[in-house]
């Protein structure tokens, strides 16, 4: 171990202010439809503490507010959040293998869009501290976000949180850009996937598939694809 | 039948947490197949830009300022700026656009 977890942890804390910030103007407007919704202050900072999901929590709102069976939520959100799966596994194998018990448990909580991308810039090995001091700022920034948008209502200037929003998908392209000039095999993955994706959110017909499953099927296709043609050589995994 | 707010909170965060913890848990060694190896390598790049684009066009007021910040991010990227550097300069781009544009 050339680095500790302390240092890790600071890593990560400073990789997760922009995420936190990010948060905070994201959950702003969870924060507003959850009053809309009818939940509490109270409720809706629990439900952001526990989940850390934008569109998962989105979706829940939606049930809270028609009642429906308790089974129907979790089918929702195990659908909604099935992308974490994926990302999870990737983690796991970015992990030493002999990674505690204990701190993988930690690190499963820690699994967000924003905080995998930094993680998955992270070059070779990746320790668990880092994750867990990214979650430290993120989560907070997400949970004062929702109760600040249910008590304050529109406090935030729009330009604003458009400003903060976009935070969040500066970190994915810095996080995809560098190793794409770098391997011309990852460029064409990430140009297709952009371009797939645009068609699958604008053509009649698949536009009617949620986000979540438009990002499962994407990435179980074009992943795939690619790992079908291009398999790496062992270098490869530890360069990018 | 009058179900609990706290009840459903509880049962999202259970099932979202396993979806998290259950491959983190269950996956301890090094896969040593090629082919998945290769895929969970490729992943994390579809997955993002599959994200990125195009939602981030509606991420903001207006996708002029939305354009401006994916560009300025871009270039930023592509010069190897910190992710910190990239993400700031995304929201300067759109704050200052929308700032022109309003």
């Amino acid at each position: 171990m050339l680095e500790s977890h302390g240092s890790w942890y600071r890593k990560g804390l400073h990789d997760g202010i922009p995420i936190g910030l990010g948060y905070l103007a994201v959950s702003f407007t969870l924060g507003i439809a959850a009053q809309v919704s009818g939940l509490t202050a109270p409720q809706a900072t629990l439900m952001s503490l526990l989940n850390n999901t934008s569109a998962g929590e989105f979706a829940a709102l939606g049930i809270i507010a028609a009642g429906a069976p308790y089974v129907e939520m979790a089918f929702t959100q195990a659908v909604i959040n099935l992308r974490y799966l994926l990302m999870s596994c990737a983690l796991s194998q970015k992990i030493a293998p002999e990674t505690p018990f204990w701190q993988r448990l930690l690190m499963g909580y820690t699994v967000t869009d924003e905080i995998f991308a930094i993680s998955a810039a992270v070059p070779k090995r990746l320790d668990p501290f880092y994750c867990l001091g990214a979650i430290s700022v993120a989560a907070p920034g997400w949970a004062l976000g929702t109760c600040l948008g249910i008590v304050l209502g529109n406090a935030l200037p729009g330009r604003v949180v458009s400003a903060l929003s976009v935070a969040l998908y500066g970190m994915f392209l810095a996080v995809i850009v560098p190793p794409a000039r770098k391997n011309r095999v990852i460029a064409g993955v990430v140009v297709l996937s952009m371009l797939l994706s645009a068609l699958f959110a604008w053509l009649p017909g698949l536009c009617a598939l949620s986000s979540g499953t438009r990002i499962i099927i994407l990435t179980v296709l074009i992943a795939g694809a690619a790992a079908l043609k291009f398999p790496i050589v062992e270098d490869e995994t530890h360069a990018a | 039948m009058q179900r609990s707010v706290y009840v459903y909170i509880l049962v999202m965060a259970v099932v979202t947490y396993l979806i998290r913890v259950l491959p983190l848990t269950l996956i301890r060694r090094e896969i040593k197949n090629q082919t998945i190896r290769s895929f969970l390598f490729y992943m994390p790049y579809v997955t993002l830009a599959v994200m990125t684009f195009p939602a981030i066009l509606t991420a903001t007021a207006t996708p002029v300022s939305a354009v401006a910040g994916l560009a300025v991010a871009g270039v930023l990227a592509w010069r190897n700026a910190s992710l910190f550097q990239v993400a700031c300069a995304a929201c300067a781009a759109v704050f200052v656009v929308e700032w022109i544009v309003a």
